[in-house]
């Protein structure tokens, strides 16, 4: 019983900083472009930046 | 990003953001050359591109003129236009992503705690899971289910009844139940059941949204055909550039070979041809001289002239076009989805069968209590979890399948419309042909290789219709270009270079007949090459395919007579030519009174209205904007087998998503007795329902080959 006084919080706390992570990301943008996500990793950069 | 353009953007006061469609821009690498093309510009601070929109957006600083960047991006090889402010239709998907992620997690955190109550925790432990469950359920519930619940009172506000109010009762009804139990310290709460139920009838609609999302990439394409802004001479002959809004009458615009115009006018100065295809669908260019009308969206082919404005933004025709189409657009919204036909048999039956149950119990004694218990819970059973997805799923599954086909599917229920489709129309320019110049073959093999080395040279300095058709089909030839010296284009007369000490030059023949080119290379007479618009390969199989699926094609377009009746003659298709966009409307309008459902495949402005009144469309990729947006599907590249494969995948998709619909009924059927008889518990629920929803994405999954 004691033991789940700890895990219980831990476990609700993980969940609830990816919950907000996924609404921070949401925010930003960063879902706006997902075709543009995945094939800006195939864009040459300049050599000289 | 430059280090340069990093330094301007961090000491610039006043930074604008433009933003450009570039609707050529398909992979990285072409993004990555528009946005280094943009940011070596002057002024440029930074270029993002947008693939999903086909958008760049640019932060300059002021005085970067919109012509300058657009002139950039040109010389990188890409088209662009300014994004025209319209107010953007907002996404769908955006407002059900954070319901769904909401749902997901309590729904994961919920299910944690039942599954220990499940496997036997008792008393006070069991309370205390049931005291969580509920502090992350009920909040969690009350965000999730805010699109259901909003949608379903204003059903219900305006008398009606659609999917989300059997969903929203359900719901409250089971969350009500659930609080109760958790307070009296009962044995069964239903928490993880409800935001189950709502995760996957979230999920359901976030697929459906994301089709009519990736549909929405293309919007204000309309505005966006006419040019955004014109040079207009002032009297004492300065120029300057002004936006299409505000252009008024009596300014004069001049207007530059290759450009299109940003208003309707009257040509003052200069002779000009004008390519109207994407108006009227006629496929050769009209020849305006001095005080002839021209219209705003066409391009003038020839030489730069001198227009008057008679009418600009609202008054032009391009924007008469706009209005038919929306007034078009109204009539499809009347098309009832087939989940909605279905809800509103399922709502009905399943709150009879709660109210029955409850009935039931009372008169046999029950208790008030334990009926409410017992119909609450052939609620749950019965809220269409399965349903939710049999639609959405299935059509996903399939239009990702076309996609990979390159036919894009903007909108699920245009699947739906497609597959009950028996009539189809189709345009001539650009649909069942090229809707390009292309060579005469004949003339093409008569051609020495010197000479079709110099005709490929000359072809490729003229960005003149005919020169672009040649360039491609002596390129496709293999054929290498010459080295010319002196090259000079004259407007209206052609191209001519110094080819080994000789003049050479490609022209307009000096009889004019039907479109032909002529190219002289200072060695006996002037070969003239005739162009033609060519039928799309496949055109005829595509074509059998069709009248095998038991559609009857004809052509309907706005070509004259003669073009017409050469590619009816071709393909065998009843025709009707010169019909004006109002025209084809109003032919589809008299095919669908008699019951008939039609499909219309077109690509121009023209086509737009027609486009957007048949019971489903298609265009094809070198379509004009509007063409693309008014269509439900967009086939890319040459072929036109892109129809019946279209079509048969649509009706598998039907087929599936009825399957569909049996395996989620027949769930009902499995468990709505035993919810009657009063013997399902949360675990028996929770395990239906995920089971059931299982099936049906799994028969839809069937449907990736569907495109074969």
């Amino acid at each position: 019983m004691t033991s789940i006084a700890f895990l219980l919080p831990i476990a609700l706390g993980m969940g609830l900083c990816g919950l907000a992570a996924f609404f921070w990301a949401l925010k930003r943008g960063q879902f706006s472009d997902l075709d543009g996500a995945a094939a800006r990793i195939l864009i040459e950069e300049d050599e000289e930046r | 990003m430059t280090a340069a353009a990093r330094r301007i953007s961090g000491e610039a006061a006043v930074e604008l953001h433009s933003v450009f469609s570039v609707p050529g821009m398909h992979c990285a690498g072409c993004m990555g050359k528009v946005e280094r093309s943009l940011a070596a510009v002057p002024g440029v601070a930074s270029a993002r591109t947008n693939l999903t929109a086909r958008t760049v957006e640019v932060v300059h600083e002021q005085g970067v003129e919109t012509p300058n960047l657009i002139a950039a991006l040109a010389g990188a090889g890409f088209e662009a236009q300014p994004r025209v402010d319209i107010e953007e239709a907002p996404s769908a998907v955006k407002p059900l992503l954070a319901p769904l992620a909401v749902a997901a997690f309590a729904c994961m955190n919920v299910m944690l705690l039942s599954v220990s109550v499940w496997s036997g925790a008792e008393g006070t432990t069991r309370e205390m899971f049931h005291w969580l469950s509920a502090a992350i359920g009920v909040p969690a519930i009350a965000y999730a289910g805010k699109p259901f619940f909003s949608s379903a009172f204003a059903a219900l506000k305006r008398g009606r009844t659609n999917m989300d109010v059997p969903i929203s009762i359900g719901v409250t009804l089971a969350t009500s139940l659930s609080v109760y139990e958790t307070v009296t310290g009962g044995t069964d709460a239903w928490f993880d059941g409800t935001l189950m139920l709502l995760l996957f009838l979230l999920a359901g609609r976030a697929l459906d949204a994301m089709m009519r999302d990736r549909a929405r990439a293309g919007v204000d394409a309309l505005l966006r055909q006419a040019a955004t802004g014109a040079m207009v001479v002032d009297a004492d002959g300065a120029t300057r550039w002004v936006t299409a809004a505000a252009l008024v009458p009596g300014m004069v615009m001049r207007v530059a070979a290759g450009e299109r115009l940003a208003a309707d006018g009257i040509v003052m100065r200069g002779n000009s041809r004008f390519d109207q295809s994407l108006l009227t669908g006629e496929s050769a260019p009209v020849p305006a001289r001095e005080g002839e009308a021209v219209h705003a969206g066409t391009l003038n082919v020839d030489a730069p002239v001198d227009v008057r404005v008679t009418a600009a933004g609202t008054d032009t025709a391009l924007a008469e076009i706009a209005r038919l189409m929306e007034a078009a657009g109204q009539s499809r919204s009347a098309y009832v989805r087939i989940a909605d036909r279905a809800s509103r048999l399922y709502a009905p039956a399943v709150h009879t069968l709660a109210a029955l149950t409850f009935a039931g119990w009372m008169l046999a004694g029950a208790g008030l209590y334990h009926s409410l218990v017992i119909a609450i819970a052939v609620l749950i059973i019965t809220c269409p979890c399965a349903l939710g997805l049999a639609v959405p799923v299935a059509q996903v599954v399939a239009a990702g399948a076309l996609m990979k086909r390159g036919i894009l599917v903007k909108d699920g229920s245009a699947m739906e419309r497609l597959a009950e489709v028996d009539r189809a129309l189709l345009d001539k320019t650009g649909t069942l042909t090229l809707g390009r110049p292309v060579p005469d073959e004949a003339a093409l093999d008569a051609l020495s290789a010197a000479d079709a080395s110099v005709a490929l040279a000359l072809a490729s300095h003229s960005r003149h219709p005919l020169s672009l058709g040649l360039a491609q089909a002596l390129a496709a030839r293999g054929v290498h270009a010459a080295e010319l010296g002196d090259v000079a284009e004259e407007p209206g007369r052609g191209v001519s270079a110094t080819w080994q000490g000789r003049r050479v030059s490609l022209g307009r023949p000096s009889v004019a007949d039907g479109m032909a080119a002529a190219l002289d290379t200072g060695m006996g007479p002037a070969r003239v090459i005739g162009f033609a618009d060519r039928l799309r390969p496949d055109a005829l199989d595509a074509l059998d395919a069709l009248e095998g699926l038991g559609i009857e094609c004809s052509m309907l377009s706005g070509d004259g007579i003669a073009a017409v009746t050469e590619i009816a003659r071709q393909t065998g298709l009843t025709a009707r030519a010169s019909a004006s966009p109002a025209d084809k409307q109003q032919n589809i309008a008299s095919l669908q009174s008699v019951g008939r459902k039609v499909l219309m495949v077109g690509d121009g402005l023209n086509d737009g209205p027609a486009l957007a009144a048949a019971d489903a469309s298609i265009a094809p990729g070198s379509a004009s904007d509007v063409g693309r947006q008014a269509a439900d599907f967009v086939f890319t590249g040459d072929s036109l087998l892109a129809l019946p494969r279209a079509v048969r995948a649509s009706r598998r998709t039907m087929r599936v998503v009825r399957q569909n619909f049996v395996l989620a009924i027949g769930y009902n059927v499995l468990a709505v007795p035993l919810a009657m008889a009063g013997i399902v518990t949360p675990l028996i629920a929770a395990v239906a329902m995920s089971t059931s929803s299982l099936i049906v994405v799994a028969n839809s999954l069937r449907l990736q080959g569907a495109a074969r």
